[in-house]
């Protein structure tokens, strides 16, 4: 059963001067995690805001648990979950007050939305900062509080827009890692990001959008393949050159490509073709200055599905500030 | 729906958290009107001349509290800019809670914070002289009214703060309004000094019948903006009641339909 489907969906602004979504259809398959893949105005806040109701399309429909996401909006927020790019908690508040404020909101009463407040503070390991307003709080420490009040009720379908963007490595790894444990519980997750890595980690299948519609979809290997999986990269003195190579094509088996030092070749067994070319390098006492296995970028999938780099697609007009893209 | 008040309630108990945890919105929130007080006592109203019994401080101080409320618009705007901006509002849009709930609730934080700098204000002026001479119902009476015409200014600006988003022009937007409302008034200064054209709209003004009910509630007769025998002048009370009553019947369907229709 699909959980999420949003079918045709257009929506323009400044009266058709500005399109944000140009016939969009996705769909989520129940209990998977869908990751919506597009750089920045791609349409991917625009999309979840339809979903969430708090944007009305132009036209086109969406249905959120089989229900009519325009016809319906006060029934699709009951079973929704949100967590969106900024943090969107009171900051003058603590994180404890936010969430029994949420809980309250979601009409738990008081009682239950105390224990479910302290629940999820211990859960998302915030029980120590539980009583400091939220303004303290480091970057991850929001996104998780964030990501917890928007769990109040268990949501059976969960949509994150960009849950790591502006995180340190630290703080999306952690993210991830939650967002991992999250789906092992059975949730329907939208996910959207500009990272293919994210994308890669967290979802079964993946949505790539470009100028407001879907370019390609399937999962991150099948959309690897088409994009050409990992390379081999290695950087080698000078001299080293010839021989590094030969080792390279044999062990890839494909042609390889020279810039400088640098050689590299696509492979289809990742890291055992590192570490194969790593004892074959040793074999011949060659020390290469650099080695790794290079992965394709949002920009490599862009380039090959698009033949444009992955850019900010909505021109804004430079004269009017307000009313673009939110 | 029959979550209505509780969401209401929620969403105001949120403002006085806000007070609680961040006291120094109290001491902002009055620290400028203290300012007028003690300026226009002691700087200006040693030149400014009036028969008053007690001294100009007893018709500058009605002035003062309805400049105060009369500020509730533009801090209800920037309050509400401020959520739009952090995206506060989004999710509770995203929350099944009744539509009007968000800003109807914030309507009474703002009116909650108001009798807290009333308060203030109160003990301020009577620190500096002010003495009501009307007795306890008329005076209380007259606080009333403040707070009304607070509550009623409220509305606008909700619509102000859902219309402008930002929350820096709603500043500027909040101040362009209130200033010349209240400074185009009997509040400091009699109306008949001003030029003909100044002075009707200073007398229609409701900071001025706002002013002269406030001076009457608090047992003044009210020479000071009196001057023509304008209507508004001489039935304060009423007219600022109806002022009142027609603020909150046209603004508030306004700004809650704006609410739910907003989109951006």
């Amino acid at each position: 059963m699909k959980s999420v489907i949003a079918e045709n969906l257009v929506k323009t602004y400044r009266k058709g001067e500005v399109i944000a979504l140009n016939d969009l259809s996705l769909d989520v398959e129940e209990g998977t995690v869908l990751g919506v893949l597009g750089p920045n105005g791609a349409g991917k806040t625009t999309t979840v805001r339809i979903l969430a109701t708090l944007l009305k399309p132009d036209s086109g429909h969406a249905t959120v648990a089989g229900i009519d996401v325009l016809k319906n909006p006060d029934k699709v927020r009951e079973l929704i979950g949100l967590s969106g790019q900024y943090a969107a908690v009171d900051e003058t508040l603590t994180g404890w007050d936010n969430l029994v404020m949420f809980g309250r909101l979601y009409h738990l009463g008081r009682q239950p939305s105390i224990d479910r407040a302290n629940e999820l503070l211990e859960r998302f390991e915030l029980t120590e900062a539980a009583r400091r307003p939220i303004k303290t709080y480091s970057g991850g420490m929001r996104r998780r509080l964030d990501l917890a009040a928007s769990l109040i009720v268990k949501p059976k379908i969960l949509f994150l827009d960009e849950p790591t963007t502006g995180l340190d490595p630290r703080g999306r790894q952690d993210m991830w890692l939650t967002i991992q444990e999250l789906v092992k519980g059975g949730v329907t997750l939208l996910l959207t990001t500009q990272y293919l890595e994210e994308a890669d980690q967290l979802a079964d299948e993946i949505a790539v959008i470009d100028r407001g519609t879907v370019i390609a979809r399937g999962t991150s290997d099948a959309l690897k393949m088409q994009v050409g999986g990992e390379r081999l990269e290695i950087t080698v003195d000078n001299a080293d050159v010839a021989a590094a190579q030969e080792i390279v094509a044999r062990i890839s088996g494909n042609a390889t490509h020279l810039e400088l030092r640098t050689i590299s070749a696509p492979v289809s067994t990742g890291s055992i073709a590192l570490m194969d070319t790593l004892r074959a390098l040793d074999v011949a006492k060659i020390h290469p200055l650099d080695i790794g296995l290079k992965r394709p970028s949002l920009d490599d999938v862009f380039l090959s599905l698009t033949g444009h780099v992955a850019e900010e697609t909505v021109v804004e007009p430079i004269k009017k500030k307000r009313g673009g893209k939110k | 729906m029959k979550y209505a008040i509780s969401d209401v309630l929620t969403i105001t108990k949120r403002q006085l958290l806000q007070l609680a945890r961040v006291p120094e919105i109290l001491v902002f929130s009055t620290i400028q009107p203290v300012m007028f007080v003690l300026l226009f006592r002691y700087v200006f109203g040693g030149s400014i001349e009036s028969d008053q019994p007690g001294g100009y401080v007893q018709l500058l101080m009605p002035g003062i509290f309805v400049q105060t409320v009369a500020f509730t618009l533009a801090s209800t705007a920037i309050g509400l800019a401020e959520d739009m901006k952090k995206g506060l509002i989004d999710r509770f849009r995203s929350l099944p809670i009744s539509r009007g709930a968000v800003i109807i609730g914030r309507t009474f934080g703002d009116a909650l914070l108001n009798i807290l700098v009333l308060v203030v204000m109160a003990l301020a002026g009577f620190a500096v002289g002010w003495r009501p001479t009307s007795g306890i119902v008329q005076t209380t009476l007259a606080f009333l009214f403040l707070f009304m015409f607070g509550y009623a200014l409220s509305w606008i600006g909700i619509l102000v703060g859902l219309s402008v988003k930002e929350a820096r022009t709603v500043q500027s937007v909040g101040f362009l309004v209130t200033f010349p409302l209240t400074f185009l008034s009997n509040a400091f200064a009699p109306t008949t000094g001003m030029p003909r054209a100044l002075q009707y709209f200073a007398e229609w003004n409701p900071v001025s019948t706002m002013v002269a009910a406030c001076r009457q509630l608090f047992g003044l007769e009210n020479k000071f903006g009196a001057t023509a025998n304008s209507w508004p002048s001489q039935y304060p009370l009423e007219t600022s009641l109806f002022y009142m009553v027609l603020l909150m019947v046209i603004f508030i369907p306004l700004s809650i339909r704006k609410y739910k229709n907003f989109s951006s």
